[in-house]
């Protein structure tokens, strides 16, 4: 069994979180006591029916605001999966929000009002889905009860919205006309549109491929941590010298001649170690030790690769940055910290060069700040080399987080992309 | 964990695999990144394998931070058997902060009445021994499938000058990287179970084969019923003459304090058993076993607010 993270996007009103509500529900994954609460709080609130949105509801503040503020995790699980859904709210407030959902998802729900058709935010987060590399995106039309279940409606979005994706890079998507409210086409294939043929929501979940997502081809390995136990009274651990990490790409085996970054140095893969005794090889997502056959001086924040088949690396990073600070925009010449894989240096911005408008993707090339949740193309400068794949190759090397070195908040979130 | 089982030929690894290697990538960068760490340990299942998950990450070495254990003076004695034997076990230093201790500096005040307990107490006790120690990181074994605030919890969780959790104004959180920056007298709460559920927390046991506290297991114990709950007969449980006592074969689904914390009626002595038996339930945890959670919907995001763990 494996583990499917997805992001879901919406607003209010699209019925994210009753669609979430059915996904946990009809998995039974909902337990009776926070059954028994919804069924309290929809009888207290007048409502006629069990309103499923309230499950996902988390904080007394959005109770009582009747709105979703953060990302919330939930979890189920069926026999073939187990399923982390980032709840994130698709207010244009809450970019930042989305960005974060979406930086760890397999898959993306974007929810569509089949009355409504696509909307300006449907492409709002359509676009920072494929900005953020998610591999697989799913259009659900939802509210299909309301439109008498109409097989013209779905296709005239499923037009729209397809003509519309020419223009991102949409991995793979898949469109599912369903009923969040009377589960349709949620968990089993709904009577009501015979039209349809393809699978349930849950079907799809289940079976979506997502095991080749990962990048298998190009090594990285960064280094997290060194493991020296600095036993005297045991001679073999008192030479032992381990880099610690989780595997960014590639396969490693024992054997395999790497490279050492900064310095160009080349060894060979002594030994893999895990807790559980050595492994034969190591790949995304494990997180193990590597023993070199080589003395050579590595700490944190460096990288072992292949040695031909490098990370770039650069102190100058062209990146697009989603900002997520409502305390200080982003500015040319502003001054930040930056934390890329193991490694955290201080960077300044050397040029904003345009403020992507994410609702019709128009380049505004006058720009000169970034505000909260708007999202530019910029240049930036490092104090030290970064060792850096474009976005779109590998996400765990290409992705970047921006810190404030006053407030200590992170401000934004970086996307390399290679200099062409 | 035998990785043996995963399939290789396209580089799978189980669900549980993934879950280790995530957890111990979050337990090394904050030991990377923060100067004084510490370990929350209860005795609890989760904290059992948030610890083992920590020796795992540095194995050969050592655990290179200490466990710290709040000491609400309302335990299990099993629970503290076993938190002693584990720690001595590991080599790792153990650090007590004491509840009664607070109580005695009249740093808290004993609730009381019948439904008095040592929970809420325990916030005052920890934020003093973070700040007595200069604790810069808490490790917790909190889960996010637990309760609803802590659904929108962070895996590194600011706390300001007074560990107080501002739900509303959170760090945002990408990929697997971590922003452990905080000025002196501001920590860090760490989740490396975050994205763990209950079942994840006993298949894990099960495949480690860990040992947990004997309270786990059915086990015959004089016990009460107080608000649909069975409570063990302890000297802490303010048991009152309407509420009789009786013998029951129970066992215990979560670890806290004796006063607060239900058993369920149950004949499971071994693991399998207890996780048969977990995996059909339909009731939440808390729900079932947390009378500090029924006091209101809101009961444990105001908790946290303040600096529960």
């Amino acid at each position: 069994m494996d583990i499917l993270r997805l992001a879901t996007a919406g607003s209010v009103d699209d019925g994210k979180s009753t669609l979430i509500g059915r996904l946990l529900y009809d998995s039974k994954s909902i337990f009776e006591d926070q059954l028994e609460a919804v069924e309290r709080t929809s009888r207290d609130r007048g409502e006629d029916y069990t309103n499923l949105a309230l499950l996902t509801d988390g904080l007394r503040a959005e109770r009582e605001q009747g709105i979703t503020i953060d990302v919330a995790y939930r979890y189920f699980a069926t026999p073939r999966r187990k399923f982390i859904i980032a709840d994130t709210p698709g207010h244009i407030q809450y970019t930042r929000n989305m960005v974060t959902g979406a930086s760890t998802a397999d898959l993306a729900i974007v929810l569509i009002d089949a009355r409504k058709g696509i909307l300006e935010q449907s492409r709002r987060h359509a676009f920072l889905t494929t900005l953020l590399r998610v591999p697989h995106l799913v259009l659900a039309v939802n509210k299909m009860d309301l439109v008498d279940y109409d097989e013209a409606t779905f296709e005239r979005i499923k037009d729209e919205f397809t003509s519309f994706a020419a223009k991102l890079s949409v991995g793979d998507l898949t469109f599912i006309p369903i009923s969040a409210l009377h589960g349709d086409n949620v968990v089993e294939r709904s009577a009501n549109m015979a039209w349809y043929d393809g699978p349930s929501l849950l079907h799809h979940l289940e079976n979506v491929h997502i095991a080749s997502d990962r990048n298998l081809i190009d090594v990285r390995f960064p280094v997290q941590y060194v493991i020296r136990p600095h036993k005297s009274t045991d001679p073999e651990l008192h030479d032992y010298r381990g880099y610690a990490g989780q595997v960014a790409g590639g396969v490693l085996k024992p054997g395999d001649e790497v490279m050492h970054l900064p310095s160009g140095l080349t060894t060979r893969i002594k030994r893999i170690d895990t807790a559980d005794g050595p492994v034969d090889e190591a790949f995304p997502p494990m997180s193990v030790t590597l023993l070199l056959e080589d003395d050579i001086d590595i700490s944190r924040g460096d990288m072992i690769c292949r040695p031909h088949n490098r990370p770039q690396v650069t102190q100058d990073v062209d990146a697009m940055v989603c900002w997520m600070s409502d305390e200080r925009p982003l500015v040319p010449r502003g001054k930040l910290v930056i934390k890329h894989t193991t490694r955290t240096a201080r960077v300044m911005v050397k040029e904003l060069q345009y403020r992507l408008d994410v609702n019709t993707l128009h380049r505004h090339e006058d720009a000169e700040r970034l505000d909260l949740n708007e999202i530019g193309r910029v240049r930036l400068r490092v104090t030290q080399p970064l060792f850096a794949d474009d976005y779109s190759r590998n996400r765990a090397t290409g992705g970047f987080i921006l810190i404030d070195e006053a407030t200590n908040a992170t401000v934004g979130a970086g996307m390399i992309m290679e200099n062409r | 964990m035998q990785r043996s089982t995963a399939d290789t030929r396209d580089y799978r690894t189980s669900q549980l695999g993934v879950l280790e290697s995530e957890s111990i990538h979050i337990i090394r960068e904050v030991a990377a990144e923060f100067e004084r760490p510490v370990l929350l340990f209860s005795g609890g299942k989760d904290s059992i394998v948030m610890l083992r998950l920590a020796e795992k990450a540095f194995w050969p070495a050592p655990v290179p931070f200490p466990v710290m254990h709040v000491d609400t003076g309302h335990n299990f004695p099993e629970v503290i058997e076993y938190r002693d034997r584990r720690v001595a076990e590991l080599g790792v230093r153990l650090v007590v902060a004491s509840v009664q201790e607070s109580i005695d500096k009249g740093r808290v005040v004993e609730e009381t009445g019948r439904r008095a307990s040592r929970n809420r107490l325990q916030t005052t006790t920890l934020l003093d021994a973070i700040e007595e120690h200069r604790f810069d990181a808490a490790f917790g074994g909190a889960r996010r499938d637990e309760e609803k605030a802590r659904a929108k919890e962070r895996v590194v969780s600011f706390r300001d000058d007074f560990g107080q959790w501002d739900p509303k104004n959170q760090r945002p959180e990408l990929w697997n990287l971590y922003n452990t920056r905080i000025r002196q007298g501001e920590h860090v709460r760490v989740f490396p179970l975050s994205n763990w559920t209950e079942l994840d927390i006993w298949d894990y046991l099960r495949l480690e084969g860990l040992e947990i506290p004997s309270i786990y297991f059915a086990h015959t114990r004089t016990v009460f019923e107080r608000d649909g709950m069975l409570l063990a007969d302890s000297p802490y449980s303010n048991r009152g003459d309407d509420e009789p006592a009786f013998e029951a074969m129970v066992r215990y689904r979560t670890v806290g304090d004796m006063s607060c914390t239900g058993a369920v009626e149950s004949t499971a002595t071994g693991l399998d058993e207890v996780i048969a038996e977990i995996a059909a339930t339909r009731i939440t945890e808390r729900g079932q076993t947390r009378a500090d959670d029924r006091t209101s919907e809101a009961a444990m995001e105001d908790r946290k607010r303040e600096g529960y763990f």
